[in-house]
C-alpha cells in the first residue's frame, strides 16, 4: 500500500513538475527552484515532519534531469520534448561538478560515511590537439589519461577491512591496500611499458607505493574485471590489474586525492575530511575512477568521468565515550556551512530505512526530504539534506547532523553473497589456501566469478584445486588459469562457479613455500607475505527491480556499476588478504656460506686434482737437517757434497 | 644364477608395492631428499592438468620434465606405480648384465692376456681376481641397487629420478654403437649424462679393440661415427619434443632450468643455500663455475683412465650426483649400486669407515633438522645446510677414496705388492 502511494505522489511530482518545466523559461536551474519555490509555500515545522511517517513526507523529485527526463517524460506523454524545447542561448558549460554524503548507520552500531565527488566533462582526451583548459577536471589526471591513452582507470587505497558480515554491502567495494586496475585504448601497441610508467606516475601523484607494481604482482583477468564505462571491446590484453595489499594508507595518500577535488578541502563537503579524524577509524577507504560515460541514452555524446569516492566506517563505542551519539562534528570535528560553489548538486543523505518510525535512532536537524534509490538490491529510503539551499544550514548557518541511538539491539544483517578466506596447514613446506562463499539468498542460485592473484613465491598446484558445496563436488563451468612464472608473473586463477541456494561452497589449493634468495625478503621476513585479496564478481538477484536507465539522475552512490538487467545487480566483494610464512635462510650467513660452499667444492676439486696429477712413488726418508746444512756450506765452498 | 636374481626381483617389487600401499607413500612424496623441483612426481601431475586445461605446462614454472616423460604419463598415469617398479627392475637386470658382461671380459681378456703374458709381478698374484670371487658380483650390484633404501624411497616417491638412472645405467651396457641412443635418452632428460659420453666411447673402443691413440684414423673414424649417432638422435628427440608441443618452450623450462638454478627448493646439494645467499652482482660467475665444476672433470679423467671406462664411469656418475644442481637419493644410488663391482679395492681403501658412518648419521639427521627448521621452528636453515655439507664431503672422500685405491691397486699390478726401498726395507708408497 505504501509502495503505491509513494508511486502515485512520485508521478504527481512528476508531472507538476514537467509541467513547470514546459511553461516556464527554460533556465536550467527552474525546475529545483520551482519546487523549492512550492516547499517554501508550505512551510511544516521541522519536529512535525521528523515524526511523519514516510507516505506524509514530501519525496524528492530525484528523476528529474534536464534533457533526459524531457525525453523519456515527454515520449511517454506522446509529446515530442524537441519540439516544444527552447534552447538556451549561452553554451551549456561542459562540465559538471556533484558531490555527496551518504551516512548509514550500521546495525553493528558503527557509522558509515561515503562520500562521492563526480566530474562530468565532454571532451575527448585522444584528440589530436591536446586538451589544455582545464576547469573543474583535475589537470595531473587529464594529462595521464591523454599521454598514456587510458581508457578507464580505478583506484582505491584503503585501510581496513570491510566487514561484510557485520556492515552489509559497501556502496563501492575496495580491497584492503592498494588496488588498480586500468584498461588501455586498443591503439596502444606496447600496454606492460605504458602499464610500468603510468603506475610510477600514479604513484607520484598519490604518494603512494604504487612503483612497487611490476610484472610479479600484475595480472590480465580474463572475465572478472569488466570496463565500466562505455564498451567498445573488451579485449583483456589491454586489462591491467594490480594489488599491493600490504600498503598503508595515511595522510599523505589524503591530501593529493583532495587536491583533485575542485574546491578541495576549503568548501563544501571535503571541509569534513580531516585527516586527524579520518584515520582514527575502523575503515577507511578512497577510490579514484575515470571512465568515459554516456550522457544521453542513445550515447550520443560521451564524456569523461572521474568520480572520487571516500568511504570511512567510524567505530561508535571508541570515539562516544560509550554514548551512543553521533554527529559531524563528533566525528569530523568539523560541521557544514556551504556547499562546494562549483557543484550543481551537493547533497547529504542519511540511510533510515531501518527506522521509518524513528524507533532506532533520532535524527536532528529533521529534514522534509525524503529519497528513494535502488541500491544493492534493495529499496532504501533516505532523509536528504540539499546543500546548496540556504534553508538547510538554518539560522546558525552551519550544519551539524546528530544522530542519537535509542535502541541498542540491532538485528544481523545478512547479506546474500560473502567470502571469506584462509590459509590451511602446519609448517613451511605446504599449506592450503581456502576461500569459502556463501550464498545465503534461500532459494535463488547464481554464478559467481572467483578472481585468485597469487604471488609467485606460493607454488600452486592446479590439480589440487577442489570445489565443494554442500559436500558434493561442484565443477566450475569455466576456468582460466595462468600458472606463474619465477620472480616474473603471479599465478591468476578464474574462475566461475555456480554457488547453490542457501548454500556453503569451498574452494581449496594446495600450495608450496618456496625458499627465496636472501635479498627477495622484505625487512621483516618473519612477518610474512601477503597474498592480494580474492576478489568475487557476482550478479545477485535482486528482490526489488533494479533501475537499467543509466542515464537517469540518480543519487551517485547507487550509479556506479551499470546495470543491465533489472533481475539482478552486480556485487563484487573482496575476501581478506592473507599473511603467509615463508621459510627464510640465515640472514647473516652469506660470508660464511660462500666460504663454506667454496671449500666443500675445493675439497671435491683438490682430492681429484690431486689423484689426478700426481703419481705414486717410494717415499724415500728425507736427510737430515745437519747434513742439508752442511750440504749447503759445501755448495757455496765449491767442495763435493756428502752423499 | 636366475634364480636369486628372480627371488631378489621378487623380494623389491614386494617392498615397493607394500609401501605404496602404506601411508607413508605421501610422507616419502613430500620429501626434499627424495624428490627435486624437476624430479617430483606432483609437479608431473601438475603439469598432465595443465595441459588437460589447455595450458602449455611450461607456460609455469611447476613443471620441468621434458616433453616426452609428459606424453609417457598422458598414457601411463593410471599405472605409475607399475611403470616406476618396472623402471627399478628393468635397471636392475640392466646393470646385472652389464656387470657381468664387464666381469667377464676382466677375467677373459685383461687378466688372461697379462696373466699369459706374464707381465704381473710375482707377488701380486693376490691382487688377481679369481672368476669364483666375482661370481656372485652381478647379483651384488643388482641387490645394492634394488635393496638401497635410497632407491626404494625414490621408487615410492615416484621421483621421475628412476627413470632417468634407467637410460644411464644401459649406456655402459652399450655392445654396438646405436646404443648410443640410449646416453642421448638420459643427456635429454638431464643435461649432465652429456659427460657419459667420454666412458662410453671408450668402452666401445676397447671392445672393439680400436686403440686409443690420436694419431691413428680408426679412433677418429670411430669418434665421428659415435658423435653423429649421438648427436644425431638428440636432434630428433629435440626435433620430435618440438613436435609433440609445437613450440620451443620446453627448452629453457627445462635445460634453462637445470643450468640456471631459479628454484632454491633445499635439498642435498650444495646449491640451494649457496645460491640462496650469494650476492647478486656475483650469482652469474659463481653459477658459471659451479656448472663447469660438473663438466670440467671429464677430460682429466678421460686421459688419466682411458683404459678402464667402467670405472671412469662410475666416477662420471658420482661426479654429477655431488655437484648437479638438483640432486636427489636416487642419483646417489646409482652411482653406490656399482661400488661391489670395485669390492677388490676394499683393502686399499683408507677412511671408507668414517665415510660410511658419516652418511648413515647424515641419512638420519636430514629428516630430523628438517622438522626442526621446516616444523618445529626451534632450528634454521644453517643446520639442515649443515648436513648438506657434512653429506656432500663424505660423498667426495668416499669417490675419491675409491679413486685412490684404484690407482694404487693399477701401480701395485705394474710394480709388484711388496715394495723394497734401495736398502731393501720395507717402503711406503705416497702421491708424488
Amino acid at each position: 500500500m505504501a509502495a503505491y502511494v509513494n508511486r502515485c505522489s512520485n508521478l504527481l511530482v512528476f508531472i507538476f513538475i514537467l509541467s513547470v518545466f514546459l511553461f516556464v523559461d527554460s533556465q536550467q536551474t527552474t525546475p529545483v527552484n520551482e519546487q523549492h519555490t512550492n516547499t517554501a509555500d508550505n512551510p511544516q515545522p521541522a519536529a512535525e515532519s521528523a515524526t511523519q511517517t514516510a507516505e506524509e513526507g514530501r519525496w524528492e523529485a530525484t528523476e528529474v534531469d534536464e534533457a533526459a527526463l524531457g525525453d523519456s517524460a515527454a515520449d511517454k506523454l506522446g509529446v515530442r520534448a524537441s519540439d516544444t524545447f527552447v534552447l538556451t542561448p549561452t553554451p551549456q558549460p561542459k562540465d559538471d561538478f556533484q558531490e555527496e554524503l551518504v551516512i548509514r548507520p550500521l546495525h553493528s552500531g558503527d557509522i558509515y560515511a561515503s562520500f562521492q565527488f563526480r566530474t562530468l566533462w565532454e571532451t575527448d582526451f585522444m584528440r589530436e590537439n591536446k586538451v589544455s583548459h582545464y576547469r573543474l577536471f583535475p589537470k595531473s589526471l587529464g594529462q595521464v589519461i591523454s599521454k598514456f591513452s587510458v581508457r578507464e582507470l580505478h583506484i582505491s587505497f584503503t585501510q581496513g577491512y570491510w566487514r561484510t558480515m557485520q556492515w552489509g554491502q559497501p556502496f563501492l567495494p575496495s580491497p584492503p591496500g592498494a588496488e588498480l586496475w586500468v584498461w588501455f585504448q586498443d591503439s596502444v601497441t606496447d600496454v606492460d611499458a605504458a602499464w610500468k610508467e603510468l603506475t610510477n606516475v600514479l604513484s607520484g601523484i598519490f604518494c603512494a607505493s604504487l612503483n612497487f607494481i611490476d610484472s610479479t604482482n600484475t595480472v590480465q583477468p580474463s572475465a572478472s574485471f569488466k570496463p565500466l564505462g562505455i564498451v567498445n571491446e573488451t579485449d583483456h590484453r589491454f586489462l591491467r590489474y594490480a594489488t599491493l595489499p600490504r600498503e598503508i594508507v595515511c595522510t599523505e595518500n589524503l591530501t593529493p586525492w583532495k587536491k583533485l577535488l575542485p574546491c578541495g578541502s576549503k568548501a563544501g563537503l571535503a571541509v569534513l575530511l580531516k585527516s586527524e579524524k579520518l584515520f582514527h577509524s575502523s575503515f577507511f577507504s578512497q577510490t579514484v575512477h575515470i571512465r568515459p560515460v554516456c550522457q544521453d541514452r542513445e550515447c550520443k555524446t560521451t564524456s569523461w568521468e572521474l568520480r572520487q569516492t571516500l568511504n570511512v566506517v567510524f567505530d561508535l563505542h571508541t570515539s562516544g565515550q560509550g554514548k551512543r551519539e553521533w554527529s559531524l562534528f563528533k566525528m569530523f570535528s568539523r560541521t557544514l556551512t556551504e556547499a562546494c560553489p562549483l557543484a550543481s548538486s551537493s547533497k547529504i543523505y542519511i540511510d533510515v530505512t531501518d527506522n521509518p518510525q524513528e524507533e532506532y535512532f533520532e535524527l536532528s536537524p529533521a529534514t522534509p526530504l525524503l529519497s528513494q534509490a535502488v541500491v544493492l538490491g534493495d529499496r532504501r529510503t533516505f532523509s536528504v539534506y540539499d546543500l546548496t539551499q540556504q534553508v538547510t544550514f538554518g539560522t546558525v548557518r552551519s550544519l551539524n547532523l546528530l544522530i542519537r541511538w535509542k535502541s541498542t539491539e540491532g538485528s544481523m544483517l545478512r547479506p546474500l553473497l560473502h567470502a571469506e578466506r584462509y590459509v590451511a596447514g602446519y609448517g613451511l613446506q605446504t599449506g592450503e589456501i581456502h576461500t569459502v562463499m556463501y550464498n545465503n539468498h534461500p532459494f535463488r542460485s547464481f554464478p559467481v566469478l572467483l578472481l585468485d592473484s597469487v604471488p609467485w613465491y606460493l607454488r600452486l598446484y592446479i590439480h589440487t584445486l577442489t570445489v565443494t558445496s554442500k559436500g558434493k563436488d561442484n565443477t566450475p563451468s569455466y576456468i582460466h588459469y595462468q600458472p606463474s612464472k619465477d620472480r616474473m608473473r603471479p599465478h591468476l586463477l578464474e574462475m566461475l562457479v555456480q554457488l547453490p541456494p542457501h548454500s556453503v561452497t569451498e574452494v581449496t589449493v594446495q600450495f608450496e613455500r618456496a625458499l627465496l634468495k636472501w635479498t627477495e625478503y622484505t625487512p621483516d621476513p618473519n612477518h610474512g607475505f601477503y597474498v592480494g585479496s580474492s576478489v568475487i564478481s557476482a550478479l545477485v538477484p535482486s528482490s526489488v527491480a533494479m533501475d537499467t536507465n543509466i542515464t537517469q539522475e540518480q543519487p551517485l552512490f547507487s550509479s556506479f556499476f551499470p546495470c543491465k538487467e533489472e533481475s539482478s545487480y552486480f556485487v563484487r566483494v573482496y575476501t581478506e588478504p592473507l599473511l603467509v610464512n615463508l621459510p627464510t635462510p640465515d640472514f647473516s650467513m652469506p660470508y660464511n656460506v660462500i666460504c663454506l660452499t667454496c671449500t666443500v667444492v675445493a675439497v671435491g676439486y683438490g682430492s681429484l686434482y690431486n689423484l689426478l696429477t700426481r703419481s705414486f712413488q717410494i717415499e724415500e726418508p728425507n736427510p737430515r737437517l745437519a747434513k742439508k746444512i752442511a750440504n749447503f756450506i759445501r755448495r757455496i765452498r765449491g767442495v763435493p757434497l756428502l752423499s | 644364477m636366475a634364480a636369486p636374481l628372480t627371488l631378489l626381483l621378487v623380494v623389491a617389487v614386494t617392498i615397493r608395492a607394500a609401501l605404496y600401499r602404506s601411508s607413508l607413500a605421501e610422507v616419502i612424496a613430500e620429501r626434499v631428499e627424495v624428490v627435486s623441483p624437476i624430479t617430483a612426481w606432483k609437479r608431473v601431475i601438475e603439469g598432465l592438468a595443465l595441459l588437460d586445461l589447455g595450458v602449455s605446462p611450461y607456460s609455469g614454472d611447476v613443471f620441468h620434465e621434458t616433453p616426452l616423460v609428459i606424453y609417457l604419463f598422458h598414457f601411463l598415469v593410471d599405472y605409475a606405480e607399475i611403470t616406476f617398479m618396472l623402471a627399478d627392475v628393468i635397471s636392475a637386470i640392466a646393470l646385472y648384465l652389464a656387470v657381468k658382461e664387464y666381469n667377464k671380459q676382466v677375467v677373459r681378456k685383461k687378466q688372461k692376456f697379462a696373466l699369459e703374458a706374464d707381465r704381473y709381478p710375482q707377488d701380486c698374484l693376490e691382487l688377481i681376481r679369481s672368476p669364483k670371487e666375482m661370481l656372485y658380483i652381478p647379483l651384488k650390484v643388482a641387490m645394492f641397487y634394488l635393496l638401497n633404501p635410497f632407491t626404494i624411497l625414490s621408487c615410492v616417491a615416484k621421483s621421475t629420478c628412476g627413470l632417468n638412472n634407467a637410460p644411464q645405467i644401459i649406456t655402459p651396457h652399450c655392445f654396438k654403437i646405436s646404443f648410443a641412443v640410449f646416453l642421448c635418452l638420459a643427456t635429454y632428460q638431464s643435461i649432465y649424462p652429456l659427460t657419459l659420453c667420454a666412458p662410453a666411447m671408450l668402452y666401445l673402443m676397447q671392445r672393439q679393440y680400436i686403440p686409443v691413440n690420436y694419431r691413428r684414423a680408426s679412433f677418429w673414424w670411430f669418434v665421428v661415427q659415435y658423435l653423429f649417432m649421438y648427436l644425431g638422435s638428440l636432434f630428433v628427440l629435440i626435433c620430435l619434443s618440438f613436435f609433440l608441443l609445437g613450440s620451443w618452450d620446453y627448452l629453457p623450462s627445462v635445460y634453462g632450468f637445470i643450468l640456471s638454478v631459479p628454484d632454491l627448493t633445499p635439498n642435498i646439494g650444495l646449491f640451494w643455500y649457496f645460491f640462496a645467499e650469494m650476492f647478486e652482482h656475483f650469482r652469474l660467475f659463481f653459477l658459471c663455475v659451479f656448472q663447469i665444476n660438473v663438466f670440467f672433470y671429464t677430460v682429466p679423467l678421460s686421459i688419466k683412465l682411458k683404459d678402464h671406462p667402467v670405472f671412469l664411469m662410475f666416477m662420471q656418475l658420482a661426479v654429477i650426483s655431488i655437484f648437479k644442481s638438483y640432486p636427489t637419493v636416487g642419483d646417489i644410488a646409482l652411482y653406490m649400486a656399482l661400488l661391489p663391482v670395485w669390492s677388490h679395492l676394499h683393502r686399499f681403501l683408507r677412511n671408507i669407515f668414517l665415510v660410511s658412518c658419516v652418511l648413515l648419521a647424515c641419512s638420519v639427521l636430514f629428516p630430523v633438522l628438517w622438522h626442526l627448521w621446516i616444523y618445529a621452528g626451534s632450528a634454521n636453515s644453517n643446520f639442515y645446510y649443515a648436513i648438506t655439507l657434512l653429506f656432500n664431503v663424505a660423498q667426495i672422500l668416499l669417490v675419491s677414496d675409491y679413486f685412490y685405491a684404484f690407482l694404487r691397486r693399477e701401480h701395485h699390478l705394474i710394480h709388484g705388492l711388496y715394495l723394497k726401498k734401495k736398502d731393501g726395507s720395507e717402503a711406503t708408497l705416497v702421491l708424488k
